[in-house]
């Protein structure tokens, strides 16, 4: 008797990458030194969020060929983002044999109303969150794992940070509710009360959380680390930046190494340039991308 | 009872909690020298090649050979047993060659393979919920090698010796039994800590 595709399989994947990075990768070579660097998994993309963020235009699910040349390349999982509620999309995706689907604000939203039926696919899915209403909203809809969304593509943390003191803070809030105040809780965060239940018992998120959006240094990574990441996603941070094979080493060591300065300071050391980076209060807020899907 | 978990990457924190339920203490270890004061000591799933290049980088080998032949126990799942095993694939290229088995990595598929499964243990009668991500499958085992479960014809729980490895995720489940097993060959193999208190006589101990 076997099951596949069940929720502790589909969470069972996510608790392995804890304590790992994630990597943003357009091309076979990327992923190789992603890798090798020691890199958990890496998402497929046809364009890092930097990348997208300054070409404009519609952004959408990248071409199976990429991806499927991408997971023949390495033998760690392979993920890949699909629009905000376009399931075919994912369809396709779970049709390659990808084992991580992220639908993710940084691809232009396809559904304005509705996120992706995550129940109705074998393949687990990634989904980003600002808070834990969120947070929850994805999980009941069937996401296996969450990311704190930060801003994709800026290099800057501080979004990244937000949303993950903000997370934390509504568990810490819940859990010390009485019972008799989680439904009006439930209400007002627009989450499915039974989640809120679990969250204010638990005392944490039903699923791993990984931090995202933003994260270019080993330090921002220790950071999110010692917030409470359970791991964290790099996108533009690596590849944008100067010599991508030694940083991504770095960050690998300093997600395993977070609470340990003596090595964050070793392994911070002669790195070249972070990517450039973008203040996000020069970004206008209908280009953010943290906004969209809720 | 003081046992080490591998916190290099993966879930370790699932083998913590699991460890800490069956009355035993759980250490978090990141350098070698805090493998010394260990009783036993589990590698937790995760990436391999991950936690390869950590091991190798922190310089983890020697002081895990010295571990293992210390006599004390070492307890792998998943990523945990592909680092421990004598072969890979055939080939004799693993970094801590400590239990006679071949594996394969991902043998049955990527992550669509993943699956769940009742198993039976010899050690116990009622059957185990086994949770296997990405697993890789026991090829084949050398004669010291004692096989303690199997599904479909492969190996999945074995031990030789003080080593014991699993291709699936015990600590992603409710069920002891594995953990308790592990704990047992700790306590045969010599392991000299006091037990922690159970939480009446900790207590006792706060007042």
């Amino acid at each position: 008797m076997e099951k596949f595709g069940t929720m502790p399989v589909k969470k069972g994947l996510a608790e392995m990458l804890k304590g790992g990075v994630i990597m943003d990768v357009t091309t076979p070579e990327q992923a190789k030194i992603a890798e090798d660097a020691g890199a958990v998994s890496v998402m497929a993309l046809e364009r890092v969020p930097a990348d997208i963020r300054a070409e404009g235009g519609v952004a959408r699910m990248t071409d199976p060929e990429i991806i499927l040349k991408i997971m023949d390349t390495v033998s760690i999982p392979v993920m890949a983002k699909v629009r905000i509620g376009h399931f075919v999309e994912a369809q396709i995706l779970e049709s390659l044999g990808i084992d991580y689907i992220d639908e993710s604000e940084v691809l232009t939203p396809a559904d304005e109303k509705f996120h992706i039926d995550k129940w109705k696919f074998k393949i687990p899915f990634v989904c980003g969150a600002t808070d834990l209403g969120e947070a929850l909203r994805r999980i009941g809809e069937g996401a296996a794992m969450i990311r704190t969304k930060g801003e994709a593509g800026t290099g800057n943390v501080i979004e990244a940070v937000r949303h993950m003191r903000t997370i934390n803070d509504e568990i810490a809030r819940i859990a010390s509710l009485p019972d008799s105040e989680l439904m009006t809780e439930s209400k007002n965060l627009g989450a499915p009360y039974e989640l809120v239940c679990l969250v204010a018992r638990e005392k944490k998120l039903p699923v791993v959380n990984f931090s995202a959006g933003g994260i270019a240094t080993p330090a921002d990574a220790a950071m999110m680390m010692q917030l409470g990441a359970n791991g964290v996603f790099v996108g533009s941070g690596i590849f944008k930046s100067q010599d991508p094979a030694k940083r991504a080493d770095a960050i690998v060591q300093a997600v395993t190494h977070f609470n340990n300065p003596e090595i964050l300071a070793k392994v911070s050391r002669c790195l070249g340039d972070a990517m450039h980076g973008l203040e996000i209060s020069s970004i206008e807020k209908n280009n953010l991308l943290q906004f969209r899907g809720n | 009872m003081k046992i080490g978990i591998l916190a290099l990457q993966g879930a370790f924190r699932e083998h913590s909690a699991m460890v800490k339920r069956c009355k035993a203490e759980a250490v978090e270890v990141r350098l070698p020298f805090e493998l010394e004061t260990m009783d036993g000591l589990i590698m937790p799933g995760g990436e391999s090649t991950a936690i390869a290049k950590l091991l190798i980088r922190y310089g983890f080998l020697s002081a895990l050979m010295d571990f293992a032949s210390s006599g004390r126990p070492v307890f792998g799942t998943c990523a945990g047993t592909i680092l421990l095993a004598a072969k890979q694939n055939g080939q004799s290229a693993c970094i801590l060659p400590l239990i006679d088995i071949d594996v394969s990595r991902n043998a049955y598929g990527r992550q669509r393979e993943s699956r769940e499964a009742q198993v039976k243990l010899s050690f116990s009668a009622l059957p185990f919920d086994a949770i296997f991500i990405r697993a890789p499958v026991i090829e084949s085992a050398g004669s010291g090698v004692e096989v303690l479960s199997t599904f479909k014809k492969k190996i999945i729980l074995a031990r030789q010796d003080n080593i014991l490895v699993s291709t699936f995720h015990p600590e992603l489940t409710k069920d002891k039994r594995i953990h308790r097993y592990f704990l047992e060959m700790a306590e045969e193999t010599g392991g000299t800590s006091v037990m922690i208190p159970p939480p009446a006589a900790e207590a006792a101990i706060v007042k």
